[in-house]
């Protein structure tokens, strides 16, 4: 009887589940038309489609994968790899600024990419190989909004492929370093091809957290409203996260744009969640295959 | 040349280890790096003395006090905890103790899914649609208070409880509960009074970095607080917290300004704030998880 109590409160969190869903899909469904996702807006943000924010959005995703994965990989590697299992100190530090790292909140992300990728990196750049005067990599862009939010989605690769590098038996490894394999060999032929689709849902899973993070890329790169698409890494671009927050908080008439609205949060949403979905699927059926 | 490639490869996987640690403090070092130049006991006393206490960085003589500021990230922060704190808990302990294993393996899932809506969905669901519904319900004044952004800011938080709670609950050994049923207690009895008081420290923990994440949250409270950096203890106020106010002012502010280190001060001051929290919620996490590996399961 009393556990019903408990049962409730589960109850409660899938209802807020099922509203927001439900609010979103119904009001951003039917907005969702051809002519929205193959035009650019038009008349200051309150007809057209929103095409340069997709294009932005699945831009600044891929580079940040880029950047994200090889580094969050590896570094997992040389934790789990490269240090004595019962743990040494050094690796203890590292794993947990790994886990302050997934802590530091995304504004404070924002304020990092202004002052260390955009001011220091990118100044200095431009004083190297620009004439004086002109700018080129020292603003926002493609490339400093996604390393920005690469560091961002890190903990989350790093953490999942130290889960998927956990599941490779250890035999495995003996075997492989007894045929005379070197430990790159090893990682390379036996531990990397073991732990792969693990890997790839912390890849996914990161990508999808990074893809609806709107607060590190307000300062490094995102653009009100862009007429083309981005061509190069050192252009501005258009978002989907960003757009959601300039329609629901600049527009001059609210409940005029309320449908475009509800059409990029739909996909917006939309997009996050397929790609969660995706990492879902593939983490509980490489489960339910090791529990065999 | 085996040998060589493998000590290359050895160097640069070690070098990506440090990754976290080196970035971890070129963060600190480039958002305190900001603020350090003006930071004296002048600015000091503008911060946090200033009578009266009013955030106005854009005046004529600019009024930098931050606590009408802190006091409005307190609030939603509070409010969002009340929220989501007890509902995060008692969703655990019904699925870790009362849940059948098929209905666990359903709900835990969904939960996540609530943890995948990106928080700007999350603003936008609070300011366009919640609002509306708890001001109709409760006739508030202002339409954007912290109860409405704590209650949104909540919803983001639960992901966090359930899932660290849950994890405490179910590591808790076999044989504490086995004892307790061997002594006549009841099902709900043992989850209440044995079950959970021995997972306590990780129920801490998930509060601990549900704090941390509420605190630093910023596209929830940027669009449903209402943006009025006003000194108010109300909840039925608009509020401003820390994290809106940045990302709300740094794209105008003038570089170098006190108003500019003001803002990189109010970055670093999260940044602090949740290293410490979130730091402790690790540690608290670690020390139960040794502490329950040297008991007999």
């Amino acid at each position: 009887m009393k556990s019903a109590a408990l049962g409730v409160s589960v109850l409660l969190i899938l209802a807020i589940l099922l509203v927001i869903i439900g609010n979103i899909a119904i009001h951003g469904a039917k907005q969702v038309t051809w002519e929205f996702i193959s035009q650019p807006p038009r008349d200051g943000l309150m007809a057209g489609g929103i095409l340069p924010a997709i294009v932005g959005t699945a831009a600044l995703v891929m580079l940040m994968s880029i950047v994200a994965v090889p580094l969050g990989v590896a570094t997992a590697i040389y934790l789990h790899e490269y240090t004595p299992a019962g743990g040494s100190w050094i690796a203890t530090i590292m794993r947990s600024a790994v886990a302050n790292l997934a802590g530091v909140p995304s504004i404070v992300f924002g304020l990092f990419g202004l002052g260390f990728f955009i001011n220091f990196i990118g100044r200095n750049i431009d004083r190297a190989t620009q004439p004086p005067g002109e700018v080129l990599w020292g603003q926002g862009s493609l490339l400093w909004a996604a390393c920005t939010l690469a560091l961002l989605t890190l903990p989350t690769v790093i953490v999942a492929t130290e889960e998927a590098l956990r599941t490779v038996p250890q035999d495995l490894r003996e075997a492989s370093l007894a045929l005379g394999a070197t430990q790159w060999e090893t990682i390379r032929r036996v531990v990397l091809p073991g732990s792969l689709p693990g890997i790839l849902t912390g890849a996914i899973l990161g990508i999808s957290r990074g893809a609806g993070e709107v607060a590190p890329i307000l300062f490094t790169g995102a653009a009100y409203y862009l007429p083309f698409l981005p061509g190069d890494v050192t252009d501005q671009f258009m978002h989907l996260g960003y757009h959601v927050l300039i329609l629901s908080t600049q527009s001059p008439d609210v409940e005029a744009t309320k449908p475009l609205l509800y059409g990029t949060v739909f996909v917006l949403l939309a997009l996050t969640f397929l790609l969660n979905l995706a990492g879902v699927v593939i983490r509980t059926r490489t489960r339910s295959r090791l529990a065999r | 040349m085996r040998k060589a490639v493998n000590r290359m490869m050895t160097a640069v996987f070690s070098l990506a280890g440090w990754t976290a640690i080196i970035f971890i403090f070129l963060i600190f070092l480039f958002t305190f790096k900001e603020t350090a130049g003006v930071l004296n006991a002048h600015t000091l006393r503008a911060f946090f003395l200033v009578d009266p206490p009013v955030w106005q960085p854009t005046s004529d003589v600019p009024k930098l006090s931050l606590l009408p500021i802190i006091l409005g990230t307190l609030k939603a922060t509070v409010v969002s905890l009340l929220f989501a704190c007890p509902i995060g808990v008692s969703a655990a302990l019904f699925s870790s103790e009362f849940a059948p294993p098929r209905l666990r393996e359903v709900i835990k899932p969904l939960i996540e899914l609530l943890a995948g809506i990106p928080s700007v969905v999350m603003g936008f669901f609070a300011l366009m649609v919640l609002a509306t519904w708890l001001q109709d319900a409760f006739g508030f004044t202002y339409r954007l208070n912290a109860v409405n952004a704590g209650v949104a800011l909540g919803f983001a938080l639960v992901p966090i409880v359930y899932t660290i709670s849950e994890d405490g609950l179910a590591a808790v050994p076999r044989a504490h509960r086995e004892a307790s049923y061997a002594l006549g207690a009841t099902k709900f009895q043992t989850a209440w009074k044995v079950v959970l008081p021995a997972a306590a420290p990780a129920v801490f923990a998930s509060f601990v970095l549900a704090f941390g994440r509420a605190i630093g949250e910023t596209m929830i409270l940027l669009m449903a607080g209402g943006n009025a950096a006003i000194t108010s203890l109300s909840l039925l106020d608009p509020l401003r917290t820390l994290s809106a106010t940045i990302a709300a002012e740094m794209g105008e502010v003038v570089v170098g300004s006190e108003h500019y280190a003001a803002l990189f001060f109010m970055g670093t001051l999260l940044f602090v704030i949740t290293f410490i929290s979130n730091s402790g919620g690790q540690w608290v996490i670690k020390r139960m998880q040794r502490r329950l590996q040297g008991t007999a399961r």
